[in-house]
């Protein structure tokens, strides 16, 4: 029973990722460059919080570094496709595999003693990127940053124009939720469920708990090396700012705003984060306030974010008991 | 060496007032399992606080530090507890923990909108001259910090070893189902631990302020040594987080100025991997046992 719904739960985000993906690829025709700027800012901003969604909602580990991880790729593929004269598609596959590289080596000794103290490790990692961006002028170019980085040309096709980018960004998307999407259907990401739900009985059945967290952990600091990868191309520019601790934060609070452990999540919890904020431009600085509000109204009225909310509604209107929903998982009193 | 012993005097005064921070943060972690992320922001405002009285209410310094020391433990020792912590901790340990988050942009971004984004002067309650001392140049403000700080911390210590209430509050810590059953009145444990952390912060305001200035962003440097400081010590101990906070404030003085300005945040944050690494329960830690 549980085993059918889950699958046709899932099936609904394979539809919705699909109809969206159309959809995101005709609307910005006439919504003007500013427009369609935003547009993709939600894409790639999206594509970290997935990735941090995997690490917290699926895994249930609280990183703070998803910033300073997508600030590595953003680097990586800045300096790859300038100084380096790489291609994006190779320079993509780097910073992902990069990124990956540096979450095992930072959980294996964190995962090694307690969940918690993951926390801890990369809430130090980011400070430490942080320096290494802003100090070390001559790679990263300080706080000036990196500009005049190119925008790829792919098969042959050249995507420069902000249409054009951001229907490369909008398949780029798809093709990295569905990668999630096919991963959690797996007996893997079946393992990394188990996990959250249960450890003790996840690991009496005999999954390895240290290998599959830190398995996750570095898959989800990959998508934020991806997400970077996608980022420096449509900025065009890069500095240290966008990177620092707070940004690992705020990526934090749109996994819960979203829902936590919901495939779609990350797209809602994106758009409370960056599309929205451009509505309420008159707010001004105000907005991160009330952003920060909202989370915690929501954590408090109902922990499974804007998606679960929403699954609470559904079920109402359809007078059937409250679904199998995927909550955070509660630690051991 | 001259210059070593001001170095390690400055390193140990600052060393002092991460260490209160530092204390709080366990207490409250002890007590209710709040990982409290805004506990460097629980440093910065008190500060501000004081300050925006000073400027709009137009009192003097000292009643202004009085009330914003009163109003900072009510609010965010009393309300915190309250408002945050009592309705999330029933969703277990992972959503209190970001809403402190949530907490730090929500005082980080109030302290900027609200009151000022540049730094600001905080007038010193203590004496700011320098001393010669055998050739030694010592800072008389550094000194006053630490006796200040050491005076509080060891009132602490008393207080939770050699009071009733206090007992009560360590085996509320400790065992609260037990604790209840022997009629310690639990709660009121858990928010005094709450208040006291409050008031930790406020003094460790009041303290670090005069030197590094009263600003918004204060909290995230400040929060990140008091985190490791707690970790370096020991996560159950007052004593550990005392120590860890004196062997963090001194490592960060001296890798300020002998190994690199720059990069004088990544000396601690290397003592850090290198605890975890090898001794994860702290120096001065018990060992937890695994429960299932």
């Amino acid at each position: 029973m549980i085993h059918s719904s889950l699958l046709s739960r899932l099936d609904g985000v394979f539809l919705t990722l699909i109809l969206g993906a159309l959809v995101l690829w005709f609307v910005p025709a006439g919504m003007g460059r500013y427009g369609t700027y935003v547009l993709s800012l939600w894409l790639v901003t999206a594509v970290a919080v997935m990735g941090l969604n995997l690490t917290l909602g699926v895994a249930g580990l609280k990183s703070l570094a998803q910033a300073a991880f997508m600030g590595i790729g953003a680097y990586a593929t800045a300096l790859l496709t300038t100084k380096g004269g790489m291609g994006w598609l190779p320079a993509f596959a780097i910073s992902g595999l990069l990124t990956f590289a540096i979450g095992l080596l930072l959980g294996f000794p964190a995962l090694r003693v307690k969940a918690h103290y993951l926390a801890f490790v990369t809430l130090a990692f980011s400070t430490l990127v942080w320096l290494v961006l802003r100090n070390e002028q001559w790679l990263t170019g300080g706080v000036f940053g990196l500009s005049n980085i190119p925008r790829p040309t792919l098969f042959g096709l050249k995507l420069d124009g902000h249409l054009a980018f951001h229907r490369f960004v909008v398949v780029a998307t798809v093709l990295l939720a569905l990668a999630l999407w096919w991963l959690i259907r797996s007996p893997w990401g079946r393992a990394f469920l188990a996990l959250r739900e249960n450890p003790v009985r996840a690991a009496s059945l005999g999954i390895n708990i240290r290998a599959y967290t830190l398995l996750a952990f570095a898959i989800g600091s990959a998508y934020a090396g991806f997400a970077g990868a996608l980022y420096a191309p449509l900025v065009e520019f890069i500095d240290p700012s966008p990177f620092a601790l707070s940004a690992s934060f705020f990526l934090l609070l749109m996994v819960v705003a979203g829902g936590s452990g919901y495939q779609l999540g990350p797209f809602v919890g994106a758009l409370l984060g960056v599309v929205l904020p451009e509505w309420l431009r008159f707010t001004g600085g105000l907005y991160l306030i009330l952003f920060a509000a909202i989370v915690v109204a929501l954590l408090i009225a109902c922990p499974q974010g804007m998606l679960g909310l929403f699954e609470r509604f559904w079920n109402a209107i359809r007078r059937r008991p409250m679904g199998r929903n995927l909550p955070l998982r509660e630690e051991q009193p | 060496m001259a210059e070593f012993i001001a170095y390690l005097i400055a390193g140990l005064a600052t060393g002092a007032i991460y260490a209160l921070a530092a204390i709080g943060f366990t207490l409250v972690w002890q007590t209710s399992q709040t990982i409290n992320f805004a506990q460097g922001e629980f440093v910065m405002l008190p500060a501000i606080l004081i300050l925006a009285m000073v400027g709009f209410l137009g009192a003097p310094f000292w009643l202004a530090t009085v009330l914003g020391i009163a109003l900072f433990v009510l609010l965010f020792g009393w309300g915190f507890k309250i408002v945050i912590v009592d309705p999330m901790i029933r969703h277990g340990v992972l959503p209190l923990a970001i809403a402190t988050m949530a907490l730090a942009i929500i005082m980080k971004e109030g302290a900027k909108d609200g009151f000022s984004a540049e730094a600001q002067n905080f007038p010193s309650f203590l004496p700011v001259q320098t001393i010669s001392l055998g050739g030694v140049s010592i800072s008389l403000q550094h000194i006053a910090i630490i006796l200040v700080a050491c005076a509080a911390i060891g009132g602490l210590q008393w207080f939770v070893t050699r009071t009733k209430t206090g007992r009560q509050m360590q085996a509320a810590a400790q065992n609260p189902n037990v604790a209840l059953v022997l009629g310690i009145p639990v709660a009121r444990m858990v928010m005094l631990t709450f208040l006291i952390n409050a008031g930790l912060a406020a003094l460790a305001s009041v303290l670090i302020s005069p030197i590094y200035l009263a600003k918004f962003s204060n909290g995230e440097v400040i929060g990140l040594f008091a985190f490791i400081a707690a970790i370096v010590g020991g996560f159950n101990q007052v004593r550990g987080a005392l120590a860890g906070g004196l062997i963090v404030g001194v490592i960060d003085s001296l890798a300020a100025a002998y190994i690199s300005t720059s990069y004088r945040l990544a000396v601690p944050l290397v003592l850090l991997v290198i605890i975890i690494l090898v001794k994860p329960e702290g120096l001065f830690g018990r060992k937890e046992e695994r429960r299932v």
